[in-house]
């Protein structure tokens, strides 16, 4: 177990990083996206480019931050029966559902990506707007986000099991986003 | 088991995962490639089918509409933090609060502005319970109004423009983000002069509930007062005119308009002295989970549709929901209904893409107007918001109200509001001129508006080649 929770710690750091480049991303992609639309309607300047980092951006916040935001236990639940049963029961509700729903689907998904990106390098696939981005770079954030996220959930899994011995405090409690 | 049955067991099994309690991005994905391979095994479709899913990622990831979810979240996260609401109770109350019921006045007004720009219920109510609850207390304001008037405020943020939740009800409808702003400014108008026209007639006929703020409660006065309204008004609103006027004006499209006003908001608190980097990075931060989170629960909604659809589930809903009786009639009654009690466990996003991308093709087909059964929507689920027990609204108020506060008070102060958010949605039924008249015949005509289709509505599988994003 000790060996285990050392690697689960190691996949949260990873994870961390990849969060602090994905919450970076949605400062960048914002004032990418702003300093575009003002420098077309002040300066008539205007690049597909420009245009294209923006959704670059998105992707990163979106795939990089998917795990990181699983770690914090923020992915959204319906909580009718959930929130009310015990500690016991909701980890094991989720050491099934990280075994059972979330590795396999970052398998699957992650697997039917990386054909995206294997193809995209391959041929070394351009935007077809002109003067628009290289595609590989964002191809490749599918089956790495996917490949993150499941990390994560091995590691969320880890956890689960620590706390059910008796380290309920390695698993970050669950709260309703607010909306 | 022959295959038209595996849609409507696909569906009960979705509602047993997601009853279970694992997030919902996950047990919507999950169930939706379990009953991918079940298909396949029974040859209702071509493996190829589950292959197009890297593709369907992808299209969600380059879209550039849903672009303005990180956007508008940062602009509200960033305004959230740099104490916008305060400001703008202070001035507010203080302006409004010699007359009576002013700071009911005080708080429908700055929960519109507050909607206007953040579209969280949860953060309107939570900054506006925090800031006015204690000072309508202290002067006398009865409590069920109190806690009434603060949730339900809190609730109209949804249906005002430039709301993200109009934004994203646009993308799933297939409609233009103009047209959804368009249509909403309508019933959002009204909505607000119903509320404000209740307030009026409580003062008159229970003066003792709403009282005016005695003089020593009335801090400021001329010129000082003018500043801290001018200072604390004038930049929010501005803000907002950017964002909605650039949109308008085809200036911008909806995404830069968002991006604007996040910068907009950046600058708006580092003249209030109120931006640091702990600030900046908490609204990154925290903007960063939650657009994962949403964009997750699409990627889950995208896998389950497509197994559905590609198992006829949708055609088995479509036979369900036609042959109610009434036609058009009966589907929007049934609709509303069940939107309004699936909002008390669902929120708005999962709502929005689970579903609508079931029901928007139904109510086209029966010849309904998607921005109109939008905006209808929009007013049914504010109104489960508010409804008790379980809206969510409540909720937030519950979580921040003092212990003095009884939930009895909270529940029963809700129940006018609720009428008031019936009535609101009665009065777009029987008035859809309210919602359509302005809004273009044709819809997308303006190029800087244009919806990016996602092939979120198509019948058919997609094909494997990707989706390239629009150019703009």
């Amino acid at each position: 177990m000790p060996f285990l929770l050392q690697i689960s710690r190691a996949i949260d750091a990873f994870n961390k990083v990849a969060g602090i480049v994905a919450a970076l991303s949605v400062f960048v992609g914002c004032a990418v996206s702003a300093g575009n639309a003002a420098l077309r309607y002040g300066f008539s300047v205007s690049s597909n480019a420009w245009l294209e980092i923006q959704w670059y951006m998105f992707a990163a916040t979106v795939l990089l931050g998917a795990a990181y935001t699983l770690a914090k236990n923020e992915h959204v639940r319906i909580d009718i029966i959930y929130g009310h049963i015990s500690m016991r029961a909701q980890l094991w509700i989720d050491i099934a559902g990280m075994a059972l729903f979330l590795l396999p689907t970052c398998l699957i998904i992650g697997w039917v990506s990386w054909p995206l990106f294997t193809n995209a390098y391959a041929i070394g696939e351009i935007s077809s707007n002109a003067g628009g981005l290289i595609r590989w770079p964002v191809k490749l954030l599918l089956p790495l986000g996917f490949f993150l996220l499941g990390l994560q959930g091995i590691s969320e899994i880890v956890k689960r099991i620590a706390a059910l011995q008796g380290h309920p405090e390695l698993v970050a409690r669950y709260e309703k986003p607010l909306q | 088991m022959t295959q038209s049955l595996l849609g409507p067991i696909m569906f009960g099994a979705m509602v047993v995962f997601l009853m279970i309690g694992f997030p919902v991005a996950f047990s919507l994905a999950a169930v939706g490639l379990v009953f991918g391979f079940v298909g396949i095994e029974l040859g209702a479709f071509q493996p190829a089918f589950m292959q197009a899913l890297g593709a369907r990622v992808y299209g969600i990831v380059s879209n550039d509409l849903l672009l303005a979810i990180p956007f508008f979240t940062f602009m509200g996260a960033v305004l959230e933090r740099g104490g916008l609401a305060e400001d703008l109770l202070d001035g507010m109350g203080q302006l409004f609060g010699p007359v009576r019921g002013g700071l009911a006045y005080a708080v429908i007004f700055v929960g519109a502005i507050l909607g206007a720009i953040t579209g969280t219920v949860a953060a309107s109510v939570i900054a506006m319970g925090l800031i006015s609850m204690p000072i309508m207390q202290r002067y006398g304001y009865d409590m069920k109004l109190t806690t009434g008037v603060i949730a339900a405020s809190g609730t109209i943020t949804q249906l005002i423009p430039p709301s993200l939740v109009l934004i994203v009800l646009a993308d799933q409808l297939g409609r233009s983000v103009g047209d959804m702003y368009a249509g909403a400014i309508g019933p959002s108008i009204v909505q607000i002069l119903l509320f404000c026209g209740f307030i009026a007639i409580v003062s008159i006929v229970k003066p003792d509930w709403v009282p005016a703020l005695p003089a020593s409660a009335r801090t400021l006065s001329g010129r000082q007062l003018a500043i801290k309204i001018v200072g604390g008004m004038v930049p929010s609103v501005a803000l907002i005119f950017l964002v909605l006027g650039t949109i308008f004006l085809g200036l911008a499209t909806p995404t830069e308009a968002g991006a604007m006003g996040a910068i907009g908001a950046i600058a708006l608190s580092l003249a209030h002295r109120r931006m640091s980097w702990a600030v900046l990075w908490e609204s990154m931060e925290s903007t960063m989970r939650l657009t994962a989170m949403v964009v997750f629960i699409l990627i889950g909604a995208t896998v389950f549709t497509l197994v559905f659809r590609g198992l006829d589930g949708d055609l088995w809903i479509e036979s369900l929901l036609t042959a109610l009786p009434g036609g058009a009639t009966g589907f929007l009654i049934f609709v509303c209904v069940f939107v309004f009690f699936l909002a008390f466990f669902l929120d708005f996003f999962e709502i929005a893409f689970i579903v609508i991308p079931l029901l928007a093709p139904i109510a086209h087909k029966l010849g309904i107007d998607l921005v109109w059964f939008g905006v209808l929507l929009c007013v049914v689920m504010q109104t489960s918001f508010m409804h008790p027990p379980f809206g969510f609204a409540l909720f937030y108020l519950r979580g921040i109200a003092p212990p003095s506060v009884k939930s009895s008070d909270i529940y029963w102060g809700a129940f006018p509001w609720v009428g008031l958010q019936m009535l609101m949605a009665i009065i777009i039924v029987l008035w859809p001129e309210l919602v359509t008249f302005a809004i273009d015949a044709p819809p997308n005509i303006d190029a800087d508006s244009i919806t990016i289709e996602v092939p979120q509505m198509d019948d058919n599988p997609p094909s494997l080649d990707e989706d390239e994003p629009a150019a703009q």
